[in-house]
């Protein structure tokens, strides 16, 4: 399976992207933290940990003896960047074409 | 959280480790990636660090705490231009490189010095490095970067 693949696959569940919200209100969470807001048996939320690591949208780190979660937001980055970033340069360029226009006839 | 506030970012990228770490140690390719901005250091263990906005201004500085070429770099590193930030003291990055299945893992952990729960300067740069990296990335794969500025 290709990166967007898993990728995508790891955002298409509620849980999972439950999972990636928690992260983002409080980053750096052990599972036993995770699970107290996950309405799933302490497998169920490893199961979809696992997942969301192997789509590299969850990082792990080690402090001492807890293992924290971290939201990895890069390949989201690269969503972003492949299909919306290029609207927003046009949107850009556009505004930028309207203003020197509207200068111009100003001098004028 | 056990200790302060913290980012740990990661990608893998279809590259060697030794061009991987040449692209975060060289200046002048700091600013293909980096939205033009140049991070100046000789990268050695001991030496000063900073990054400077393409308009000559220093956005951040520190110093080179640890440099273990391609695996390792430390840098502690303050802003230097928003008082809020820098009134918040020093952040530690690393950087990790790895090789992992064809692709090198490149982890980053930004973390602040003092152990509080939130930062302005750690949020400011959960902003930033997604860009940045997702720029290397494509920058090495591709040879262009995905996005000419930050938006």
């Amino acid at each position: 399976m290709s990166d967007m693949d898993l990728l995508f696959k790891a955002l298409a569940d509620p849980g999972r992207r439950k999972l990636l919200d928690l992260l983002h209100a409080e980053n750096g969470q052990t599972l036993s933290e995770l699970c107290e807001h996950m309405a799933m048996t302490r497998q169920g939320v490893t199961q979809h940990l696992a997942l969301l690591e192997e789509a590299n949208l969850v990082a792990v780190q080690w402090r001492g003896r807890e293992k924290l979660h971290f939201l990895n937001p890069v390949p989201l980055q690269q969503i972003y960047d492949r299909w919306i970033a290029k609207f927003e340069r046009g949107r850009l360029k556009a505004l930028s074409k309207l203003k020197r226009k509207l200068e111009e006839e100003r001098d004028e | 959280m056990s200790e302060g506030a913290a980012y740990v970012y990661v990608t893998y990228i279809r590259t060697t480790q030794e061009k991987l770490w040449a692209y975060l140690t060289t200046p002048e390719f700091t600013r293909e990636y980096w939205f033009g901005c140049t991070a100046e250091s000789d990268f050695r263990a001991g030496s000063s660090w900073k990054l400077i906005y393409p308009d000559g201004k220093l956005a951040d500085s520190g110093e080179i705490l640890e440099a273990d070429p391609p695996r390792r770099l430390v840098i502690r590193w303050r802003n230097e231009w928003k008082p809020e930030n820098k009134a918040e003291g020093y952040t530690r990055c690393t950087m990790e490189l790895e090789a992992a299945d064809g692709a090198i893992k490149l982890t980053i952990t930004h973390a602040l010095e003092k152990p509080l729960p939130r930062s302005l300067m750690i949020e400011a740069v959960s902003g930033g490095w997604p860009k940045v990296l997702s720029n290397l990335k494509s920058v090495l794969e591709t040879g262009a970067p995905a996005l000419g500025k930050p938006y």
